[in-house]
C-alpha cells in the first residue's frame, strides 16, 4: 500500500495529450479536408479583417464606373452602381460569416442543452421538448424567415438569431438521439454505481460521445445558414445597402443579360465556402466518426499470431473424399483496408458422409464459421476462398459459376444461422418467408407453398403453425424463431445441414429441445449436418464426430469418444479442461475467522 | 392502424391550432397603422379610422385572432388588406404552379435517388464514390446558386429553356413543360443529393444483415434479394429524409419562383410578406403548414406500411 | 426480521415496468422475491432469458424501480435512498456487467476509468493513481494499459479492467451479472479463478448472477433458482445440483449437456424421459 508505482503515474501523466494528436495526424492525412479548412481559415481571417483589406468604401458609387472592367486598383472591376466589386467581395465575406456565427450560436445554445436533457432524464421534458422541436420542424424556414422579416423588420441580424431558432432542432435531435441511446450503455449504469454525480456523468460519458458529431454538424449547418441567409439577401430583404454575397448575386442577376461575370465572384466565395464547410464535415466525420461510436463488438481479434499454435499434428488429410462433403486445403482470405490479404483460415481438410454429423469446434476468431460460410459460397465483403477444394455430392463449388453455387443452397446444402432474430427480415410475415424459396426454387404455387410451410412449421414443433405463419418476426420468441429458421433450411428438402453456433444465444431448455430436433431430423430424414459450436456439451450430445479448430487451422480430429474422453493435442486437452461440468461444487460457506482488508 | 391515423390527425389539428395561433399573435404585435398605411398619408383620420374598423382592427388581438378563426373554419380566410383579393382565391389561383413544381422535383428525386442509391450501395468501388462525390457537390452549394448557373448555361447562354415566365399546363403543355422543366431540376439537385446519400447509406447497412445472408444461403437470386428485401428495408429511412426535403423545397420553391417569375405560392409569398398583409400570410403560413403535415402523414403511413414494428407505435 | 450474517437481505421485493401509456397496466417482472447474501459468501442465482435476474441485481444497485417489498443492506433499507445516500453506499455495492464490449465507454482510457471511482469518493488524483496502479496489478494487467482505450483490449481483459473499477473502493458485496457469460471459455474460467482469488483475499460477498448453471455450481455457497419473477429453489450449490427438489431446477440441471459423451447419453435419457413428451 505504500509503494508509489513510477511508471503508472507517469503513463496517467501523459496519456492526455497522446490521444488529440494522433486524431490531428489523422485529419492531416486528408488533402481535401485540409484544404478545406485553410480555405475556411482564410474566409474568417478576411471577414475578421475586412476594415483593413477592403481597398474601397463598399458603398462608394460612381455611375460613370458603372460595368467598369477590372484595372490595377479595381480589381476585380465595379457593378452595376458602378461601386467596387472586391471591396464588397470582402465586406461581404464579414457579414456572411458573422451572420452565420449569430444563427449558429444562437442554434447550439437552444439545442445542445435541451438535447442532453431530453435524451439524459426523459419524462415529461423530452414530450414537451420534442414536440416544440417537431412543431419548428414543419415550418419551412425560408416562409417563417419571411413572415418574420414583416413582424420584425428588415433586421439581418434579428433574421439571424430566427433562423438559429429554426436550426437549432437539427442539433436537439442529434443529441436526444444520441443520449437517448448512451443512456441505456452498460458504461453509464456503472458510472451511477460507481458514485457519480448526474451532471458528472453527462459531463464525461455523454458529452464525450456526442462531441465529435456535434463538431460535424456545425460544419453542416453553417452550410445551411449561409446559404439561407445568402438566398434571404438574394430575394432582397436585406436592409438597404449592406454589402453580402446574397445581395450581391441579386444584383448581378438583374443584369445577368449584360454583364454575366459578375454572378461570377459573389457566386465563387459562397460555393467555394459552402462546399469547404460540407468537406471539411465530411472529412472530420472520417476522423472523429470511430472514436465516438460504440466499438465494433467480437471484433477479430488482428494479432492472432499463427506461432501460437502447437505445430498441428497434421490431421493427414484421408484418401477418399466424403460422400455428402468434403474440404481439401481450405484457405479463406480478407482483404484489408490497406490492400493486403488476411488469410484466416489455413488449409483445412473436413469430410461428412451422408446422415453424419460432425462438430466443428473453437473459440472465437478460430475460423470456423468463415468455414462454414465458404461451403455456401455466402462470405462476408472482403471476403474470398483463397485456395483449396469444397466437394457437395462431388461437385466442386470452388470456382463454381455463383448461379450454378445458387442452385445448390437450399436444395442440396443449406444453412442455419446463429441469432434467431436477426436472420429474419423484419418486414415480412414468417409464412411469406418460408414460402418464398418453395415459390421461387421449386415453383410451387401459393395455396402449395402455404400448405408445405405449414407442414414444416409442424415438423419443427411449433404448437400453432396457423398463427406463426402470419406472425411478424418481433412477434415470436427467439426460441421460436430459431424453429423457424431451421424450418427455413429445411424448406427445400437439403441433403447437408450447416448449422453455425445454431443453439449459442438460446435458454438452455430451449437449446435441449433444438438438440432433440436436429437429431431427429437427421434420424428421419438422413440429413448431414456440419454444426459450427464453441460448446463441447453440444458436441457430446449431437455429434459422431469432431474437429477441433484453433486460429484457423484443424489440430485435432476423430470420433467424439477419442476427442473428448482421450484427446491428444494439447489445445483440445485445455478445452475440456476449461470446461466446468465435472469439476465439484463449491462447498458450503463458513464464517471468515480472520479479517484480511485488500 | 387507424387508431395511429386518429392520433397523428388529432396532434396535427393541434399542431395547426398553435401554429396559426402563435403567427397571429406575432404578426399582430408590431402595431402598425394598417389604415394609415392603406388611404396614405393624406387621408383624414376619421376615415383611416373608419378603415380599421372595417379591418377589424380596433378590437383586441385575442379578439381578432378568434375572428379570424372562426372564419377559417368556416372557409373564409378573408381578403387582401392592399389588393382586396380573396385570399383563398389568390392562393388557389397559385397552387398549381408550385404543385407542379413539388410533384416534379419529389418524383425526380426519389426516382433518381433510389436508382443512385441502389448502385452504389450494392456496387460499392467507383460507382460508390461517384455518388458520394454527387452528394457532397449537391450539399454544398446552396440551391440557388446552382439556379443560377442553371440559368445562366442554360438559359442564357445555351437559350435551350425561357429564362423565365410560366405557361398554364392547359393552354400549352409543351410551353408549360418547357418553363417548368429549368426550376424542377434546379430544386431537385439538392434532395437528389441528400436523399440518394440515405438510400445508398440504408443499402449498406442493410446488404449486412444476417437476414440477408440467410436470404443468400436459401438460393435466392440477389435481385430478388435487392429489390423485394433490401430495398423495403432500406426505403423507411430514405422516405422520412424525402419528407423532410419537402420542407426544404418549400423554401427553395420561394427563391426558384422568384428567379424564374413563376407566380407560384412562394414569389406571392416574398411579395406579400414584405407588406405585413396579415390576411395573406397566415393563408400562406396556413397552406404550407397544412402540406407539411399531409405530407408527414403520409411518410408515416408508408413507413408503417413497410416496417411492422412501427404499426405498433 | 434481519437474518444473522446476513449482509444484503432482498424481502419480498417487487419490480413492475413500462406503465408508461396511461392505457398499458404495468408489467410485473419480479412477484415477490426474498434472498440474501452473508459476509464473504457469494450467492448464485441462476436462471434463464426473462427470468427477472438481472432486474433484481439492478434493483439492489438502485438502477430498477422496487414498487413492494425491501433490500436491507447491513441491517439498512436502501430500496427508497435519495440519489446522495445512494451514492454513498456506492462505497459498498459494485458491480460487474456482462458485456465487457458496453460496459466501458469506448472513448475513455482505461486509467481515467478506473480512477472515476475514486474521485468520486473523494480521494486525491495522487491517491487515485497510486491506486488504480495496485488495481492493474491486481487484476494481472500490465500498468500501461491506463492511457489505452477499451479497444485495445480483448474481451477477458476489459472484463478484468470492468473487475478492477468494481474493486477500487474496497466494496463489500459485487453485483457480478453474467459477468464470464460473453467469454471464450479458456477466458471464462481465468476470470473465475481471479473472482475467487479476490474474494480469498478481501472476504468481499458477490451475487453471482448467471445463466449458467455449471459456472454458478463452481462459484457459489448457496445458490437461488429463478423462473419467471419467482424463486423457486433455494440451497447450498452442493444441494441445488446433485438433488434439486424443484422440477423447474431439474429441467434446467438435465438441460446443460456435458462433454462427456456417455454421461450426457445417460442425461439426455433422463431428460427425455421426464420431459420431452411436451412439444410446444
Amino acid at each position: 500500500m505504500s509503494d508509489p508505482i513510477p511508471d503508472s503515474t507517469a503513463a496517467i501523466a501523459l496519456a492526455p495529450t497522446a490521444r488529440p494528436v494522433t486524431a490531428f495526424r489523422r485529419f492531416l492525412s486528408k488533402p481535401l479536408a485540409v484544404a478545406a479548412a485553410i480555405v475556411l481559415a482564410l474566409v474568417v481571417l478576411v471577414a475578421i479583417f475586412a476594415p483593413l483589406l477592403a481597398p474601397f468604401d463598399p458603398g462608394a458609387s460612381s455611375l460613370k464606373d458603372a460595368f467598369g472592367p477590372a484595372d490595377g486598383t479595381h480589381l476585380l472591376g465595379f457593378d452595376s452602381a458602378g461601386r467596387d466589386v472586391f471591396s464588397r467581395l470582402i465586406w461581404g465575406a464579414q457579414n456572411t460569416m458573422s451572420g452565420a456565427g449569430i444563427a449558429l450560436i444562437v442554434a447550439l445554445v437552444l439545442g445542445i442543452p435541451t438535447g442532453l436533457i431530453a435524451g439524459y432524464y426523459g419524462r415529461w421534458f423530452d414530450s414537451a421538448s420534442s414536440w416544440i422541436v417537431n412543431l419548428v420542424m414543419s415550418l419551412p424556414a425560408m416562409v417563417v424567415l419571411l413572415a418574420s422579416r414583416a413582424i420584425l423588420g428588415p433586421t439581418v441580424w434579428v433574421l439571424m438569431i430566427v433562423m438559429g431558432v429554426l436550426v437549432a432542432p437539427s442539433f436537439f435531435r442529434l443529441v436526444r438521439g444520441i443520449v437517448g441511446n448512451v443512456r441505456n450503455e452498460l458504461y453509464v449504469d456503472a458510472a451511477r454505481v460507481s458514485g457519480l454525480r448526474d451532471w458528472r456523468i453527462i459531463g464525461r460519458h455523454v458529452f464525450i460521445v456526442v462531441r465529435a458529431p456535434i463538431i460535424i454538424q456545425v460544419a453542416l449547418v453553417a452550410g445551411v445558414a449561409i446559404g439561407l441567409q445568402a438566398g434571404l439577401e438574394f430575394l432582397g430583404i436585406s436592409s438597404g445597402d449592406t454589402p453580402t454575397w446574397g445581395a450581391m448575386l441579386n444584383e448581378a442577376f438583374q443584369n445577368i443579360q449584360r454583364a454575366p461575370l459578375l454572378l461570377l465572384w459573389p457566386g465563387l466565395a459562397l460555393g467555394l465556402t459552402s462546399a469547404s464547410l460540407v468537406l471539411l464535415a465530411s472529412g472530420l466525420s472520417d476522423v472523429l466518426g470511430e472514436r465516438g461510436a460504440p466499438a465494433a463488438r467480437r471484433r477479430k481479434n488482428k494479432n492472432a499470431a499463427p506461432a501460437d499454435v502447437v505445430p498441428s499434428t497434421s490431421v493427414p488429410a484421408p484418401e477418399t473424399r466424403g460422400a455428402l462433403l468434403s474440404i481439401r486445403d481450405l484457405a479463406v482470405s480478407y482483404e484489408l483496408a490497406d490492400g493486403s490479404d488476411r488469410e484466416v483460415v489455413h488449409g483445412i481438410n473436413l469430410d461428412i458422409e451422408p446422415g453424419e454429423i460432425l462438430g466443428l469446434v473453437g473459440e472465437s476468431g478460430s475460423g470456423k464459421s468463415q468455414t462454414a460460410f465458404s461451403i455456401l459460397g455466402i462470405l462476408p465483403e472482403g471476403g474470398s476462398v483463397s485456395r483449396g477444394s469444397v466437394t457437395i455430392q462431388g461437385t466442386e463449388v470452388i470456382g463454381l459459376a455463383e448461379k450454378k453455387h445458387r442452385e445448390l443452397r437450399g436444395t442440396v446444402v443449406a444453412y442455419v444461422p446463429q441469432e434467431p432474430m436477426s436472420n429474419l427480415d423484419p418486414s415480412f410475415t414468417i409464412g411469406d418467408q418460408l414460402a418464398e424459396p418453395l415459390r421461387v426454387r421449386l415453383g410451387l404455387s401459393k395455396q402449395a407453398a402455404k400448405a408445405r410451410v405449414l407442414e414444416l412449421l409442424q415438423m419443427v414443433e411449433i404448437a400453432d403453425p396457423a398463427r406463426t405463419f402470419a406472425a411478424y418476426p418481433h412477434e415470436i420468441s427467439g426460441g421460436m424463431a430459431q424453429r423457424v429458421l431451421i424450418a427455413g433450411a429445411m424448406s427445400c428438402d437439403p441433403d447437408l445441414l450447416v448449422a453455425d453456433e445454431p443453439t449459442t444465444a438460446l435458454d438452455v431448455t430451449v437449446q435441449a429441445e433444438v438438440l432433440s430436433l436436429l437429431r431427429r431430423l437427421r434420424a428421419d430424414r438422413g440429413i448431414g449436418v456440419l454444426i459450427v459450436t464453441h460448446n463441447l456439451g453440444v458436441v457430446a450430445d449431437l455429434c459422431d464426430r469432431v474437429a477441433v479448430m484453433q486460429q484457423g487451422r484443424i489440430v485435432e480430429q476423430g470420433t467424439t469418444e477419442q476427442i473428448l474422453v482421450t484427446p491428444e493435442h494439447p489445445y483440445t486437452r485445455q478445452l475440456l479442461g476449461a470446461a466446468l461440468d465435472g469439476v465439484d461444487a463449491r462447498p458450503e460457506w463458513q464464517p471468515r475467522s480472520t479479517e484480511v482488508s485488500a | 392502424m387507424i387508431s395511429f391515423l386518429i392520433r397523428r390527425l388529432l396532434a396535427s389539428i393541434v399542431l395547426l391550432f398553435v401554429i396559426s395561433a402563435i403567427t397571429f399573435l406575432l404578426l399582430s404585435a408590431p402595431h402598425t397603422d394598417v389604415g394609415r398605411v392603406l388611404l396614405g398619408q393624406a387621408a383624414e383620420q376619421s376615415l383611416v379610422d373608419a378603415k380599421n374598423a372595417e379591418l377589424g382592427l380596433n378590437q383586441p388581438v385575442l379578439v381578432q385572432y378568434l375572428t379570424w378563426l372562426g372564419n377559417a373554419l368556416r372557409g373564409d380566410l378573408g381578403s387582401s388588406w392592399f389588393t382586396s383579393e380573396n385570399v383563398l382565391s389568390a392562393i388557389g389561383n397559385r397552387i398549381p404552379v408550385t404543385l407542379s413544381l413539388m410533384v416534379g422535383v419529389t418524383l425526380i428525386t426519389a426516382v433518381v435517388s433510389f436508382a443512385l442509391g441502389i448502385w452504389a450501395g450494392v456496387r460499392r468501388g467507383a460507382a460508390d464514390r461517384f455518388v458520394q462525390i454527387i452528394g457532397v457537390v449537391g450539399y454544398a452549394l446552396p440551391g440557388f446558386l446552382v439556379t443560377l448557373i442553371m440559368v445562366l448555361v442554360f438559359a442564357v447562354q445555351l437559350r435551350w429553356f425561357p429564362a423565365i415566365g410560366y405557361v398554364d399546363f392547359f393552354t400549352s403543355p409543351a410551353g408549360w413543360l418547357s418553363t417548368v422543366t429549368l426550376p424542377i431540376l434546379a430544386l431537385s439537385v439538392g434532395s437528389i443529393a441528400g436523399v440518394s446519400q440515405q438510400v445508398r447509406a440504408s443499402v449498406i447497412e442493410v446488404m449486412r444483415k444476417d437476414y440477408v445472408r440467410t436470404l443468400r444461403s436459401r438460393g435466392l437470386s440477389p435481385r430478388r434479394i435487392i429489390f423485394r428485401h433490401v430495398l423495403r428495408n432500406a426505403s423507411a429511412p430514405a422516405l422520412t429524409v424525402l419528407g423532410m426535403q419537402f420542407v426544404g423545397m418549400l423554401g427553395g420553391a420561394v427563391i426558384v419562383e422568384q428567379i424564374f417569375g413563376l407566380p407560384g405560392i412562394g414569389s406571392m409569398t416574398v411579395s406579400y410578406t414584405t407588406r405585413g398583409d396579415i390576411p395573406i400570410i397566415m393563408g400562406l403560413v396556413m397552406f404550407t403548414v397544412i402540406g407539411v403535415v399531409v405530407i408527414n402523414l403520409l411518410v408515416d403511413v408508408v413507413v408503417s406500411w413497410l416496417n411492422p414494428k412501427a404499426r405498433l407505435a | 426480521m434481519t437474518r444473522e450474517n446476513s449482509l444484503l437481505e432482498v424481502n419480498d421485493v417487487r419490480v413492475a415496468f413500462g406503465s408508461k401509456g396511461f392505457r398499458k397496466s404495468p408489467n410485473e417482472v419480479l412477484h415477490g422475491v426474498s434472498l440474501d447474501v452473508r459476509e464473504g459468501e457469494t450467492m448464485g442465482l441462476v436462471g434463464e432469458s426473462g427470468s427477472g435476474k438481472t432486474t433484481i441485481g439492478r434493483a439492489i444497485l438502485g438502477l430498477a424501480p422496487v414498487s413492494g417489498g425491501e433490500i436491507l443492506f447491513q441491517g439498512k433499507r436502501i430500496d427508497n435512498l435519495s440519489a446522495r445516500h445512494r451514492r454513498s453506499l456506492s462505497r459498498d455495492i459494485q458491480v460487474v456487467f456482462q458485456d465487457p464490449y458496453t460496459s466501458l465507454n469506448p472513448a475513455i482510457s482505461i486509467g481515467d476509468t478506473l480512477s472515476e471511482p475514486l474521485l468520486a469518493q473523494g480521494y486525491t488524483s495522487r491517491d487515485a493513481r497510486r491506486r488504480v496502479g495496485q488495481l492493474l496489478d491486481r487484476v494481472s494487467l500490465p500498468a500501461d494499459a491506463l492511457e489505452r482505450l477499451p479497444r485495445e483490449f480483448s474481451g477477458g481483459q476489459r472484463q478484468r479492467v470492468a473487475i478492477a473499477r468494481a474493486l477500487a473502493i474496497s466494496p463489500k458485496l459485487i453485483v457480478c451479472d453474467e459477468a464470464v457469460s460473453a467469454l471464450d471459455l479458456t477466458t471464462q474460467r481465468t476470470v473465475l479463478e481471479l473472482l475467487l482469488e479476490i474474494q480469498e483475499q478481501t472476504g468481499v460477498s458477490y451475487l453471482f448472477i448467471s445463466h449458467d448453471l455449471a459456472v454458478v455450481r463452481y462459484m457459489s455457497h448457496r445458490i437461488s433458482v429463478i423462473y419467471r419473477g419467482d424463486i423457486v429453489e433455494t440451497g447450498t450449490a452442493r444441494g441445488v445440483t446433485d438433488n434439486p427438489q424443484n422440477p423447474y431446477t431439474r429441467k434446467l440441471l438435465l438441460s446443460a449437456p456435458i462433454a462427456q459423451p456417455a454421461e450426457q447419453a445417460a442425461r439426455r435419457a433422463a431428460y427425455e424421459r421426464e420431459f420431452a413428451s411436451t412439444p410446444r
